[in-house]
């Protein structure tokens, strides 16, 4: 398959994310979305990776990954903080960081 | 085959992408993403970048995936239907549908732009297979490729990326601890060093009234 395929897929799947980002309120859920954005991101980088034949693509995407660990452990602990809180688990609610 | 294969995954990867974002219950989301995350690295296969598929698989879909379950099952996952449960009996579903046919509109907009960014670059080398590739035991995308790439030309981008991760394990730690300290007035007396260095007999009650003898 031509590169051109896997940089459609890599469009359509961070235009989801985006999409799941705007509509969806459960902050897990916004944070899956995320993780979408930069799998969709991470797609087109290692396929020009492939296009140019060397592997700063690659590398670039592993850091990528290791980023979005990085916000995942962040926004869960966030997370786990608001439930112990007892606020609601909900983006529109959830105005202030005031505690 | 490889277009079958390609076929196959892509459409994996964009169904697991479509239910992340579409389902209710974030447990079925999380799922969702595994099975996208999986497709991705078939994907990766295709692309010849077989370390980050590997790694795809065994940190992502494996360990960040589990992470989020565990958080999923401690806060539960039911609050996003029950919160929008409520919106809808209160009536002002009306605004939350406008929302989402805003989101929609943008996110349609952002695709479509993204795929002339992307497709309309002009590069000829977008339609072509990519680079020549042999394979061998350090060709491209090989883990010692990728060994060797991080440790010389990105010793730098690696480390930076340690460091972020301890100072992220550090950070969830201080955000998700137990406030207000212990708490429990029968934690603190199980053992303490007064206890390790007072002579035997002298002290407690229970030593006086049972007769304890050495």
């Amino acid at each position: 398959m031509s590169i051109a395929w896997y940089l459609a897929v890599s469009g359509i799947v961070f235009s989801l994310g985006a999409f799941g980002v705007m509509t969806r309120r459960n902050p897990l859920v916004v944070l899956l979305c995320l993780e979408l954005m930069l799998n969709g991101a991470n797609l087109a980088l290692i396929a020009f990776s492939r296009m140019w034949g060397n592997g700063d693509g690659q590398i670039l995407a592993l850091v990528v990954m290791t980023v979005a660990a990085c916000e995942v452990c962040i926004g869960l602990g966030m997370i786990v903080a608001i439930y112990r809180r007892r606020l609601p688990i909900n983006v529109d609610e959830l105005r202030e960081l005031q505690g | 085959m490889s277009t079958v294969l390609f076929f196959l995954a892509a459409s994996g990867v964009i169904s697991g992408a479509v239910g992340v974002v579409v389902l209710r219950n974030p447990f079925y989301s999380v799922l969702a993403l595994v099975a996208h995350l999986v497709s991705l690295a078939v994907l990766f296969l295709l692309l010849r970048a077989e370390f980050v598929a590997a790694v795809q698989v065994v940190v992502y879909a494996g360990a960040v995936m589990v992470l989020y379950v565990f958080v999923v099952a401690y806060v539960g996952g039911e609050s996003d239907s029950v919160g929008e449960r409520l919106r809808g009996a209160g009536g002002t579903g009306s605004s939350g549908s406008s929302l989402r046919l805003g989101g929609a509109i943008l996110a349609g907009a952002l695709l479509v732009e993204l795929l002339i960014a992307l497709l309309g670059t002009g590069l000829e080398a977008i339609g072509g297979y990519g680079a020549p590739y042999s394979p061998g035991p350090q060709s491209f995308g090989t883990p010692a490729y990728i060994g060797k790439l991080l440790l010389t030309r990105f010793l730098l981008a690696f480390e930076m990326a340690s460091f972020l991760l301890l100072i992220a394990a550090v950070g969830g730690v201080v955000l998700a601890r137990r406030r207000g300290g212990l708490g429990e007035e029968d934690e603190r007396d199980l053992l303490t060093p007064l206890d390790l260095m007072r002579p035997r007999e002298t002290g407690t009650m229970a030593e006086g009234v049972g007769g304890r003898t050495p």
